[in-house]
């Protein structure tokens, strides 16, 4: 298997800086990011969109109000069909439950659809060390698994290739023929996949929902890998964040409405996959045994310090899509598993090992799209400005900039200071300015930030309030000073 | 959203929060505002306390400095609404507007008194191309352009505010100007107040979308509402030299602004035909 050149642990400065650096990764999010959100406006656009979003967002918001009810209603109805309930509270408590499941069934190989919770506890690597084969089986997975990447989007993980690099991958990992063909490349997939399907002993998913009245667990796939994982292989394990719970078999549809629209932009998925339980007698199909196992790592934590509306999240991708620093950066950049906006949000909240953690509430130039594109309607920008806040009270931030911000606040707190700083610095920078004819070129210090790439203007020589007093001198006018 | 203050007559004095950028940069725009509210038989008082409405720290993370300085804008503004000395507010800005209407709420959550004249100033504190159009009812408010107009979408203005279709409206019937829609138009300029600094390189590249997209609509001017995204578009215009600059709209609304002259257009450079015969290596 290739080493992958993405490394996430780089400084935050250093995996921006590579990538915006990198052509290819432009030209990759370029072609996808305005597509997948062209077709969520149409897909969206056709239906009730506000009132859909409505009601996805308050059957969330009930389920995490009665997250403990709905959760034990689910183990009871997984466990009455036959199924097993594990409760995880950390990420290495999902390792070991699953190595244990493994080690009991006697399983060799794992074949694993798409998912982002096993991603977030680094559940590939656990069963590798404890011995295990594990072949990803979603087709952008399974590319970035031979490339040795980690997903760089939460539903299409390895949008930061190119059908180019693809091709290259696949014939250095798979000696295939040299081609741009996407049909092509995906038979050669679907060639090698199709063998490891019928030789798996253990499948594992995530869940795009559980309906907690029926003890159901819903894979929403295009590609037929996640019906293949979920009843081929003898043990069948569905790793689930407890948020991802569903009361009803309506709510489930509701929540699979949005998901398909906001998402792919498609009405519904090539597959939805429901499995209650292991194989019953007179089924044809379907797992011996199955496992469920619910992930907290955090979840609980966010409810409790008030960042509860990110868990209301259906992991859609849609603000990634729309999000302009996204689009220049692409997903690595953010270091984490889950990136873009919402990942902004949950990486500092779960418990997640992230280098640089405390910038990503600042990878935004809050500009709010992302919650216009949310069918769920989180207000990500709100929980950025939050993050920010506890960035700084819990003393996270530069000495500089705590000094410069105590230093703005006392300035803009007395008319008289904020005049004199407005005289000083239209002084000053009509001096620099001058100095390069019309615009200033070169400010010194943090602000060469911003002249690196722009020019700023200099300063009025006679400010607004300057010209007001003239204008209103001699009469008597509400609001004048003295200097009037 | 604040529920905005209805008005049973037409609002006859204001008060001018004319942003500490504005007043400082670019006052130009402050007293196009006022000569267009002037206008309109509205009269304007300008409360000489303010300073900043706090925004840059509050948006930076440093709420306990920014609290300071909503307090004192509170103390500004909303007595001279609450004792009706004027019927509202008005800023030539969604983005300062967005805070004082809108952050306030959240940056003053544990100071129930402040928090509560907030909302109360919130409501009666408009942006100026809102109050214009949805308060005072003017459509065309006679300006006049000779040239290409586009419109960009601030985001705080748009997105926070959902205010769009007012200064639509209002280009749509400046007299003489063609004005063409850009690609993307409400797509952030990349500026974000300090984010511009910190990442720098992000902004400056979402900045170079955004001029692009400007340079490809050709116009003469782009006009917005708000004069932060108004400098970091022209910063990066500036710097590439290009032609086209952003204009505060109030400044189109007022005829302040002159079109810089094309270019003159450089002859057709595709060279004449050849005859046929000696086309295709004929000699």
């Amino acid at each position: 298997m290739a080493t992958s050149t993405i490394d996430l642990t780089l400084p935050y400065t250093t995996r921006v800086k590579d990538a915006l650096g990198n052509k290819h990764l432009k030209v990759a999010l370029e072609r996808s990011t305005g597509r997948m959100a062209g077709q969520r406006v149409a897909a969206m656009g056709a239906v009730d969109a506000p009132r859909l979003r409505n009601q996805v967002r308050l059957m969330k918001e009930y389920v995490l109000r009665n997250l403990p009810d709905l959760l034990e209603q689910l183990e009871t109805n997984v466990t009455a069909n036959g199924g097993h309930v594990h409760w995880a509270k950390e990420a290495v408590d999902v390792q070991r439950i699953i190595v244990e499941i493994a080690r009991k069934a006697n399983v060799q190989k794992v074949v694993k659809a798409k998912s982002m919770a096993t991603e977030e506890v680094h559940l590939n690597q656990a069963l590798q060390a404890a011995g295990m084969k594990v072949v990803e089986t979603d087709l952008g997975e399974y590319i970035i698994q031979l490339a040795g990447e980690p997903p760089s989007h939460i539903i299409a993980p390895v949008i930061h290739r190119r059908v180019e690099d693809i091709s290259d991958i696949f014939q250095r990992e798979l000696d295939m023929p040299p081609t741009l063909d996407p049909q092509v490349i995906c038979s050669v997939a679907r060639g090698v996949l199709r063998k490891e399907f019928l030789s798996a002993d253990m499948g594992i998913s995530g869940c795009n929902f559980a309906i907690a009245e029926t003890g159901t667990c819903c894979i929403v796939t295009n590609e037929g890998n996640g019906r293949m994982t979920s009843t081929l292989p003898r043990v069948y394990v569905v790793v689930m964040g407890i948020e991802k719970l569903v009361p009803t078999i309506e709510d489930a549809f509701l929540q699979y409405q949005a998901l398909c629209r906001s998402s792919t932009g498609q009405q519904c998925s090539v597959y939805l996959s429901m499995t209650s339980g292991p194989r019953k007698p007179g089924d044809a199909d379907g797992p011996e045994e199955f496992h469920l196992v619910l992930l907290d790592n955090g979840r609980v934590d966010m409810l409790a310090k008030g960042y509860g509306e990110a868990l209301c999240c259906i992991r859609c991708g849609a603000c990634l899509n729309v999000c302009p620093v996204y689009k220049e950066i692409g997903g690595h950049a953010y270091g984490s598993t889950y990136s873009g906006p919402i990942g902004a949000v949950i990486s500092p909240t779960i418990h997640m090992e992230v280098t640089d953690v405390d910038k990503l509430p600042y990878a935004s130039s809050l500009c709010g799209a992302c919650r216009d594109a949310c069918p769920v309607k989180i207000d990500l920008p709100r929980m950025l400005l939050e993050l920010r806040r506890d960035v700084v009270e819990e003393g996270d931030t530069g000495m500089f900039d705590r000094a410069g911000m105590q230093a703005f606040s006392r300035m803009m707190q007395s008319r008289a200071s904020y005049e004199s700083a407005g005289k000083l610095g239209s002084l000053g920078s009509n001096l620099l300015a001058g100095l390069s004819g019309g615009n200033i070129k070169f400010m010194p210090g943090p602000l060469a930030g911003w002249t690196n790439s722009r020019d700023f203007p200099p300063l009025a020589k006679r400010s607004f309030r300057q010209q007001w007093r003239d204008r209103v001198k001699g009469r008597k006018v509400i609001g004048a000073d003295d200097k009037a | 959203m604040t529920h905005k203050k209805q008005f049973d007559s037409p609002p006859k004095r204001v008060a001018l929060f004319v942003t500490c950028m504005v007043d400082m940069i670019y006052p130009e725009v402050g007293m196009a505002t006022v000569e267009l509210l002037e206008r309109q038989g509205v009269e304007v008082i300008f409360p000489t306390e303010q300073t900043c409405c706090g925004q840059p720290a509050f948006n930076a993370g440093f709420w306990e400095e920014a609290r300071p300085l909503a307090r004192r804008f509170v103390d500004i503004f909303e007595p001279l609404v609450r004792s009706k000395q004027v019927d509202a507010v008005v800023a030539p800005s969604g983005s300062c507007t967005t805070m004082t209407s809108h952050f306030y709420r959240l940056l003053l959550q544990d100071e129930p008194a402040y928090q509560e004249r907030a909302e109360f100033l919130g409501a009666a504190t408009f942006e100026l191309t809102e109050f214009l159009v949805d308060v005072l009812g003017v459509e065309d408010i006679g300006a006049h352009f000779d040239g290409v107009l586009t419109y960009h979408a601030c985001c705080h203005l748009n997105r926070e505010l959902g205010i769009d279709r007012q200064p639509r409206t209002l280009l749509a019937h400046v007299e003489g100007a063609e004005v063409v829609e850009m690609t993307a138009a409400d797509e952030c300029c990349g500026f974000g107040g300090l984010f511009a600094i910190k990442n720098s390189a992000i902004s400056t590249a979402m900045g170079q979308r955004k001029t692009q997209n400007i340079v490809k609509s050709d116009a003469d001017a782009v006009a917005l509402c708000d004069v932060s995204c108004m400098t970091h578009i022209n910063g990066l215009l500036s710097r590439q030299g290009q032609r086209v600059r952003a204009v505060h709209i109030a400044q189109v609304l007022a005829n302040q602004v002159d079109v810089t002259p094309r270019a003159e257009r450089a002859p057709e450079t595709k060279p004449p035909a050849s005859p046929r015969r000696w086309q295709d290596g004929k000699a």
